[in-house]
């Protein structure tokens, strides 16, 4: 398998490393080169009038960082917050500069470094779902492992659809 | 020329020749014409010889090139052979327009447009080709006499170069000179060693060596001459045409006894100032000309990385404390390493010494970033000069206070406000001198702009002895636009307030109302987006006062940290009013779910402020807190919070960088435990929470009834 890769990295040139987590039994993998840092849960500042998802932010030596919990923002059963719960840190680059945000998921796992050829693109399931958010599956070692697209997980404009709806809520329920 | 790479200085030079035009526009527009201060044009021409010294050193030969026409005639004015005139001085300001054009474009890595420049290098170049009628020529010699003369028969030039010794401490490179002059033409060098002392006399730094060059060339006396420009003041120069024979080696620079006979001369001859008002619009109109360009370019986006120029005095406070801080922590230290409980003491005064050293650290970081508000105010005497003479208005500017200082970002900020506010002044608020006479005023009107510091805000007035607002043809504007009812009654601050109003800003039917209004909603947008305020006060028939309220700085707050259930926020100590133990029988419900507090003779509003983040409260009922009164937009509010924390200096953090704008929160900081605390924006907090102006309005109301309470 491993050998079977390294081939095909090098018949293509074109490959990327990933940073896998759990979440729910499931394994995810972001962009390696995104990745800021790994740390441990630790308590945020609430923001008012954020989506649920959104935990609050906290203080990355100096730099107010928004955290995102993504079993929330997946619409996956939340789990307490134990000790193992770790929170990625993010680095994306935007036209406006890099944006920095955590994520908080249950457990780090591995680096692969993978073949883009072999990424195969997310199922369409009707309109409903929103699979935007999903950049491709891939098999490593006979296990699926689904690649995360950051720009639209943790990007401004999904933040701002929710936290407009949030506050339109928010305002509407101060109105009444 | 030596392999440094130049690129390097190009920013400071552009700052320089930015600072150097400021400096001849300033000198401009201070001079008196008829009785000229020969200083100040020295000054002017000391500018212009550098920026085109640095031009020309720097391979932007546009700017040199201009440069050189502008300085060539300011140098005739300087030795006397020319008067000035007020047209001259248009010129000059123009040309400084121009300059700044180039620069920026340069400075943005545009190749500059020369159309512009090449128009008004004609012009110079006219100028310069008639000859001054108000002074008279000397006999001077004919290759020496101003630059103007570009027709030279000879086939080059025989030159003498006899530096001075200290030439190269002044970090002059000969070498420089001659690869440049080799730029020029054929060059022949001929290098003199004969007065190198002896190895034991020999001084390293000194130099011992001249030159003899013979340059096969057809370029005029001031081609030749520049390369020397930066070593003349100190060098022996001598300039002969080829034509004729290279005999006078020793002789001095020809142009110095020219120039000496000249000044002399006009000293007698005192020169006539132009000044008919007509032709005066005549030439401002062609002198505005070219700033059109300058308009459409300006949206270019300029280089990220800027920079400032710090007093030493700032920087050496600066190094002081750093130093100051480093003893406390290493006497910090040294009392960790073996503490015990009967040296505590020592640690409290350890600590509040490293607190006062950090505070004044502080302090003075923040001081780096303040400059004086001269920076800002000095572009407007040539502004008011300008537009004053194209509306045909007498305008005296009186600028005051211009020492205040103000964080470098809000002054940038506040530039174009200010800007427009004062047009605004010039255009609508004073009367042509007709009308100011018809009114028994003097003919000129006075605009004056103020600032100084009050509290922890700095204060901008605007104020002019004009007309005034017209209340009732505002009054009828905002009726017919809808934003007014006929039937309100409206004080006369309310009114004076609507000329902020969006509606008021893009009519152009408003030009026929005498009063304020264009744009205005934009100025009060974007003063408030510093965190500032702007009110309007105004007398019909004696003016009107802007005045700007604005925060010192952006980057630190004076904050009263509250806390709301498990949360902790903070509020701008600028904008608390009171705080207040809540009694139960002073609050009184308003229809459409609002409380009010009775607050002597006011009623505020009660703004939950738990309700309003969806925290859970600890305080059930109102009596368990506390209302914190604040005000903001001229409106007053009171919070209802669970308690009073401390009060101290917050630095601000933006939340906008990694996530987004939240309402009602103007940024966040950090705590001194490390975790974060979220600054709250008041006037955001009062439209969150959905108080309208309407429901305001209903308050004054109460409030004048209950007045009539009380008086009856």
């Amino acid at each position: 398998m491993e050998a079977e890769l390294e081939n095909a990295i090098e018949e293509t040139g074109e490959s990327e490393q990933y940073l896998t987590f759990i979440m729910a039994d499931e394994e995810y993998g972001v962009d390696i080169l995104s990745v800021q840092e790994i740390r441990g849960w630790e308590p945020c500042t609430q923001i008012p009038n954020s989506p649920s998802f959104m935990k609050g932010v906290i203080n990355l030596r100096g730099t107010i960082v928004p955290i995102i919990d993504l079993r929330e923002r997946f619409g996956l059963k939340t789990v307490e917050y134990s000790p193992t719960t770790v929170v990625i840190v993010l680095k994306l680059e935007t036209e406006k500069g890099n944006r920095v945000s955590g994520i908080v998921v249950d457990a780090v796992s591995d680096v692969y470094t993978l073949a883009k050829k072999d990424m195969k693109d997310a199922p369409n399931i009707g309109e409903k779902m929103n699979v935007s958010f999903i950049k491709g599956l891939i098999n490593v070692n006979d296990k699926m492992v689904i690649l995360l697209e950051l720009e639209t997980l943790v990007g401004t404009d999904e933040i701002e659809n929710f936290a407009e709806i949030a506050s339109m809520v928010s305002k509407n329920s101060v109105a009444e | 020329m030596s392999g440094i790479d130049l690129s390097q200085f190009h920013q400071v030079f552009f700052e320089e020749s930015f600072e150097g035009l400021d400096v001849m526009e300033n000198g401009l527009l201070g001079l008196d014409i008829g009785n000229v201060d020969n200083e100040t044009i020295n000054d002017i021409f000391r500018a212009a010889h550098s920026i085109k010294g640095g031009g020309g050193t720097f391979g932007f030969s546009s700017v040199s090139d201009f440069t050189h026409v502008v300085e060539t005639l300011l140098d005739e004015i300087r030795a006397g052979q020319r008067a000035i005139t007020r047209e001259y001085v248009d010129l000059f300001l123009s040309s400084v327009d121009c300059l700044r054009t180039m620069l920026t474009e340069l400075q943005d890595g545009q190749e500059p447009d020369l159309t512009g420049p090449n128009k008004l290098k004609e012009k110079f170049e006219a100028v310069l080709e008639t000859p001054s009628q108000t002074s008279v020529e000397p006999d001077a010699e004919p290759t020496t006499e101003g630059g103007s003369e570009k027709v030279n028969d000879s086939k080059g030039w025989a030159i003498t170069f006899i530096p001075g010794a200290d030439i190269c401490r002044t970090g002059n490179e000969p070498y420089r000179i001659i690869n440049e002059l080799e730029g020029l033409g054929e060059l022949t060098t001929q290098c003199h060693v004969d007065s190198i002392p002896d190895y034991d006399a020999m001084e390293p730094e000194q130099m011992f060596l001249y030159w003899h060059f013979k340059l096969i060339s057809d370029c005029s006396l001031e081609d030749v001459k520049s390369p020397f420009d930066w070593v003349e003041d100190e060098s022996e120069l001598t300039f002969t045409p080829l034509s004729e024979e290279s005999v006078q080696l020793d002789e001095q620079e020809p142009t110095s006894d020219a120039q000496f006979a000249a000044q002399e001369m006009t000293t007698q001859a005192q020169p006539e100032p132009i000044q008919v008002q007509a032709d005066d619009a005549q030439t401002q109109k062609e002198s505005l000309s070219p700033q059109a360009p300058v308009a459409a370019q300006k949206k270019t986006v300029k280089p990220e990385s800027q920079s400032i120029r710090v007093g030493i005095d700032k920087v050496d406070s600066l190094i002081n404390m750093v130093g100051e801080l480093v003893i406390t922590q290493s006497m910090l230290g040294q009392l960790g390493r073996d503490f015990h409980m009967d040296r505590l003491h020592r640690l409290q005064e350890g600590l509040t010494q490293l607190e006062h050293h950090t505070r004044e650290l502080q302090e003075s970081v923040m001081r780096i970033r303040m400059l004086p508000i001269s920076f800002s105010f000095s572009r407007f005497p040539r502004l008011v000069r300008d537009l004053s003479s194209k509306l045909g208005k007498k305008v005296d500017l009186v600028l005051l206070g211009e020492n205040t200082e103000l964080d470098k970002t809000v002054m940038e900020k506040i530039g174009d406000p200010l800007v427009h506010m004062v047009r605004n002044s010039l255009d609508h608020g004073l009367e042509t001198p007709e009308k100011r006479k018809a009114s028994g005023k003097s003919e000129v009107g006075t605009l004056t702009l103020n600032a100084y510091h009050h509290g922890g805000n700095i204060i901008i007035e605007i104020i002019d002895d004009g007309a005034g607002i017209n209340e009732e043809k505002i009054l009828s504007k905002a009726i017919e636009n809808g934003l007014v009812a006929p039937t309100d009654s409206l004080t006369p601050e309310q009114v004076q307030d609507l000329i902020f109003h969006p509606g008021f800003s893009t009519a152009d039917e408003i030009s026929d109302v005498s009063g304020r209004g264009v744009g205005m909603d934009v100025v009060r947008r974007n003063i408030q987006a510093l965190n500032g305020s702007v009110e309007v006060h105004s007398v019909p028939g004696e003016g009107s006062t802007f005045k700007i309220r604005l925060p010192l700085t952006l980057a630190i707050l004076d904050g009263q940290l509250v806390r709301v259930g498990p949360e902790t926020y903070i509020l701008p100590l600028v904008s608390i009013v009171e705080s207040i133990q809540i009694d139960p029988t002073l609050v009184n419900s308003v229809g459409g779910g609002f409380e009010v507090y009775r607050l002597r003779n006011e009623y505020v509003p009660i703004i939950r402020l738990f309700d309003v983040m969806n925290v859970e409260p600890d305080s059930q009922t109102l009596s368990d807190g506390l209302l914190v009164v604040v005000e903001g937009e001229n409106k007053k509010v009171g919070f209802v919070i669970d308690d009073l924390l401390a009060q101290q200096q917050v630095v601000i953090k933006s939340l906008e960088s990694n996530y987004k704008k939240v309402e009602g929160i103007s940024g966040a900081t950090i705590l001194g435990d490390g975790t974060v605390a979220l600054i709250l924006d008041i006037t955001g907090l009062i439209q969150v929470a959905g108080i309208k102006a309407s429901t305001l309005n209903q308050l004054k109301e109460l409030e004048k009834s209950a007045q009539g309470d009380e008086a009856a």
